[in-house]
């Protein structure tokens, strides 16, 4: 297969990197062998990351060795060919009330648009989970259409609030938990993101889609009530990947 | 499960900790798990308990542990300085072995010396609860372990009443910090992002232990490392051992609690055995690395196993003057000559 390359990451991990950019297609090629890779179950394979442009496979030394591994996934690369099962599109409701988005005007004036085209753009869009990683749970979803790409903001937060749908670069993506963060907050989701409880723990994974369906601020506060009284699951649909 | 030890005082970081989760990084969950693996295995080994078992981890010193349960078997690894034992009388317990306390002693564990992590270990393990699959604190996602956090003053650990029969064991050499031992590495995955003199510096440079680090990870000083094509990557997965170099060209290894994903260039990835070497250095520790093959690692793996498999295999009855009560040698004149032999 082209462009792939074995990178080695100690004695417990390998990297096969398709690319250095972010790009739909490359990520297509990650995900596609992480889902490969989980119904060979390779002996001493413990877990794959998949990232924008590279899957990392962590592995037992004990069971098996990086030149051995290098030699079955590279025997599999061609495999991934075939296209990805069926996936979830999850349909996120999303809260883009001024109440909900300091920096949806900024956003708007940066791209001279006006805040309803953002919010247009931003809910019009069917983005893919490239990868999750940042906090435990945390989304990170493109492409943005392009004429909503603006950098990080030169000031970070301090403390971006939970549930924040934010933005920056070509990506969106959403805080599980209140933490620092430099992305342009456009909105919220009343959504729990990651639940240690639950047996799939975090909501959104690698290779899920999402679509962000508006909400006015009463329904929100509707949901978010519903959602710290477990009674509101996040409705999905199963599309082909 | 029992109430066994009420926390008196945290110390300055405690926290549950086994040997790690695996299976969440694709969404966001480092493993954590001891700093110092090899600790946290020796320390449950002295009780009979499994590897992988439930300890406290002590980074620094300071925690005091009220037994509340009618009598428990502890054991302590980290450092030389050991850990004392209140009771009627005032026991010093060194490193490296095991002890029955009983309701109303202490267990006091003071500055580590020579390391800067410990383990305390409780036959049967400390209980709580698994979360996704491991008794491990990730303290960043408040995740596992205690509550998700460090420990407070008023906890109460559970664990399982043990009868106390078991004998106390100690280890037959005591376990070395080796702060003088090269950090192997194996170059990659992004060595290609660095110039030839950058990698050269790295091998022969001295580096210090920064006041930065934490369980997340230990920001080094030394030699600065230049980048050939800028400091910022797509992000890609990281793993314990992962030194990324970042805009200042002073790397920072990520250890067992660290962000899943990284946007800085990766030089090299510290093996895995020398992650517990490095986790027992403190701020101020000089750090040396060393290159190895992906295949020597992979062997020095296999060879540390065996290392380990034979400490526990030589592990010995504790021998009583590893309590050597300096209180009760007073109380009895023994040293009385030396002391006088002061004044």
């Amino acid at each position: 297969m082209t462009g792939v390359r074995f990178l080695p990451a100690g004695d417990r991990a390998l990297v096969v990197e398709f690319g250095d950019h972010i790009e739909r297609a490359l990520s297509e090629r990650v995900l596609r062998l992480a889902e490969r890779l989980k119904e060979l179950r390779l002996q001493g394979v413990i877990e794959t990351l998949p990232t924008f442009r590279s899957l990392l496979v962590r592995y037992d030394p004990s069971q098996t060795s990086g030149a051995a591994l290098e030699k079955e996934i590279g025997a599999h690369l061609e495999d991934e060919a075939g296209a990805r099962g069926e996936t979830r599109l999850w349909h996120i409701p999303a809260c883009y009330d001024e109440r909900c988005a300091p920096d949806l005007a900024e956003v708007a004036q940066r791209t001279k648009l006006t805040t309803t085209e953002v919010i247009a753009r931003h809910s019009g869009t069917q983005f893919l989970v490239y990868v999750v990683g940042f906090a435990a749970g945390f989304p990170y979803m493109g492409d943005l259409p392009s004429e909503l790409v603006l950098p990080r903001r030169t000031d970070p937060r301090v403390r971006v609030p939970a549930g924040s749908i934010a933005m920056a670069t070509t990506l969106t993506g959403i805080y599980p938990l209140e933490s620092p963060g430099g992305w342009h907050l456009i909105g919220a989701a009343p959504i729990r993101l990651f639940d240690a409880q639950w047996e799939r723990p975090a909501l959104l994974r690698p290779g899920d889609f999402a679509k962000f369906e508006p909400v006015d601020f009463a329904e929100y506060e509707r949901i978010r009530a519903a959602v710290e009284g477990n009674d509101y699951d996040v409705p999905f649909t199963m599309i082909a990947a | 499960m029992s109430p066994i030890l009420r926390v008196k005082s945290p110390g300055l970081h405690t926290t549950v900790q086994d040997l790690g989760r695996d299976g969440f990084a694709d969404v966001g969950v480092p493993p954590s798990g001891a700093l110092d693996a090899v600790g946290l295995r020796l320390a449950n080994a002295l009780l009979g308990n499994r590897p992988d078992a439930a300890a406290l981890e002590v980074l620094v010193g300071g925690p005091e542990l009220e037994v509340i349960a009618e009598s428990a078997h502890v054991a302590f690894v980290g450092g030389t300085a050991g850990i004392s034992v209140q009771d009627a009388h005032h026991r010093s317990i060194a490193a490296g072995r095991s002890v029955h306390v009983k309701r109303g002693d202490v267990v006091k564990i003071g500055m580590i010396a020579g390391s800067s992590c410990g383990y305390l270990a409780l036959e049967g393990g400390i209980g709580v609860p698994r979360v996704l699959g491991s008794a491990s604190t990730y303290t960043r996602g408040t995740l596992g372990g205690f509550e998700g956090r460090a420990l407070r003053a008023g906890d109460v650990l559970h664990g399982a009443e043990t009868e106390p029969a078991g004998e106390e064991l100690e280890l037959a050499t005591p376990l070395e910090s080796e702060f003088d031992a090269p950090i192997r590495i194996v170059l990659g995955p992004q060595d290609d992002h660095f110039t030839q003199d950058a990698i050269a510096a790295f091998l022969a440079g001295v580096y210090i232990v920064s006041a930065q680090a934490d369980r997340m990870g230990f920001r080094l000083e030394g030699p600065v490392l230049a980048h050939t094509r800028g400091y910022n990557i797509v992000s890609d997965g990281i793993v314990s051992g992962s030194i990324q170099v970042p805009g200042s060209g002073q790397p920072i290894v990520l250890m067992r609690d660290y962000q899943t994903i990284g946007g800085y260039p990766k030089i090299a990835t510290v093996i895995s055995p020398d992650i517990s070497r490095l986790g027992r250095r403190s701020a101020g520790a000089k750090v040396r690395f060393a290159r190895v093959s992906r295949d020597e690692a992979e062997a020095v793996y296999r060879d540390e196993e065996a290392f380990i498999a034979e400490r526990i295999k030589a592990l010995r009855p504790a021998r009583d003057e590893a309590s050597l009560n300096i209180e009760a040698l007073y109380d009895e004149n023994l040293i009385g000559g030396i002391v006088s032999a002061r004044e």
